[in-house]
């Protein structure tokens, strides 16, 4: 299983990302924001948290037009994987491969702690390895996490089970308490809480290494 | 030519930003302002030749996330 990570100006979780992977059996490389293709035969790609191109513009703005951005929307349509955490998930939505977008947090304040998460659906990959209802802790490290979409989007994403993760209590004024959503075809997780924080008994939790695993496993057979 | 994009978060949007600048101007003293929006002002130095419509696509394609903020381009 390969998995290629997305090193961007400003990324800072990318090595913790490819960590994760490594640790569940992937084989992992790192690729830079000017490449413009992904290594062959890559199974999943992550997109990791930071502050991408210095959040100019906006969160994932510029990100979002780099030329291995292109190739990661390609995979995407092509149904490859991807998952997108944090600054990650904020350049998904940047890119339209997952709907919606990020606002600065209701309070105005950058939040890190670890928060309460309820697995909402067990339908995808990512979240296989849980029960549906399941709460989990999972670190949140982010200034603009706030969900936004509108109704109708919303509404979809709820119809068509593709919300992945809600927050117990919510912290940052995201809609519906929406911490992670899927992509149509469910192969495209996007999720601001960090599961590659939460991987290591170093790190004080472990509930984020079932994302890694199942991912492991189902891709592979996939 | 020149052209001035601004960028606006959609009526409907919570503009925390705004918010807590209305809070502060209220804090200030200035007990008549209802309401504040946060906004972005790009000025951009165009070359000879380039159109409104250029701005446009430029502001749907990056300057503007339009799920979320509104846009206006002056031309000067």
């Amino acid at each position: 299983m390969k998995a290629a990570v997305v090193v961007f100006p400003g990324s800072n979780c990318d090595r913790d990302l490819a960590v994760a992977f490594e640790q569940a059996g992937f084989d992992v490389s790192m690729v830079w924001h000017k490449d413009s293709a992904l290594p062959e035969g890559v199974d999943i790609v992550g997109v990791p948290g930071g502050f991408s191109y210095g959040d100019y513009l906006r969160c994932g703005a510029i990100a979002a037009q780099s030329p291995i951005c292109k190739a990661v929307v390609a995979h995407a349509e092509r149904g490859g994987y991807a998952l997108g955490v944090c600054n990650g998930f904020q350049i998904l939505t940047e890119t339209g491969v997952l709907p919606g977008a990020l606002l600065r947090n209701a309070g105005l304040k950058y939040i890190c702690r670890t928060v309460d998460l309820k697995v909402a659906t067990s339908d995808s990959v990512f979240t296989q390895g849980y029960n549906a209802g399941d709460v989990i802790g999972i670190p949140i490290a982010h200034h603009d996490g706030n969900y936004f979409a509108d109704a109708e989007t919303v509404a979809a994403l709820k119809d068509q089970d593709r919300v992945a993760f809600t927050y117990e209590a919510n912290p940052n004024g995201s809609v519906d308490d929406i911490a992670g959503i899927l992509s149509e075809n469910r192969r495209v997780l996007g999720m601001m809480p960090h599961p590659e924080r939460a991987s290591d008994e170093g790190h004080g939790g472990t509930d984020g290494t079932a994302m890694f695993r199942a991912l492991a496993g189902l891709v592979a057979t996939a | 030519m020149k052209a001035r994009v601004h960028v606006m978060l959609k009526n409907g949007v919570l503009d925390p930003q705004g918010e807590a600048v209305r809070h502060a101007l209220g804090a200030l003293g200035f007990d008549k302002v209802e309401g504040v929006r946060q906004g972005k002002v790009i000025d951009l130095e165009l070359a000879e030749g380039a159109t409104e419509a250029d701005v446009t696509e430029m502001c749907e394609k990056l300057l503007a996330n339009t799920v979320i903020e509104s846009y206006s381009i002056e031309l000067q």
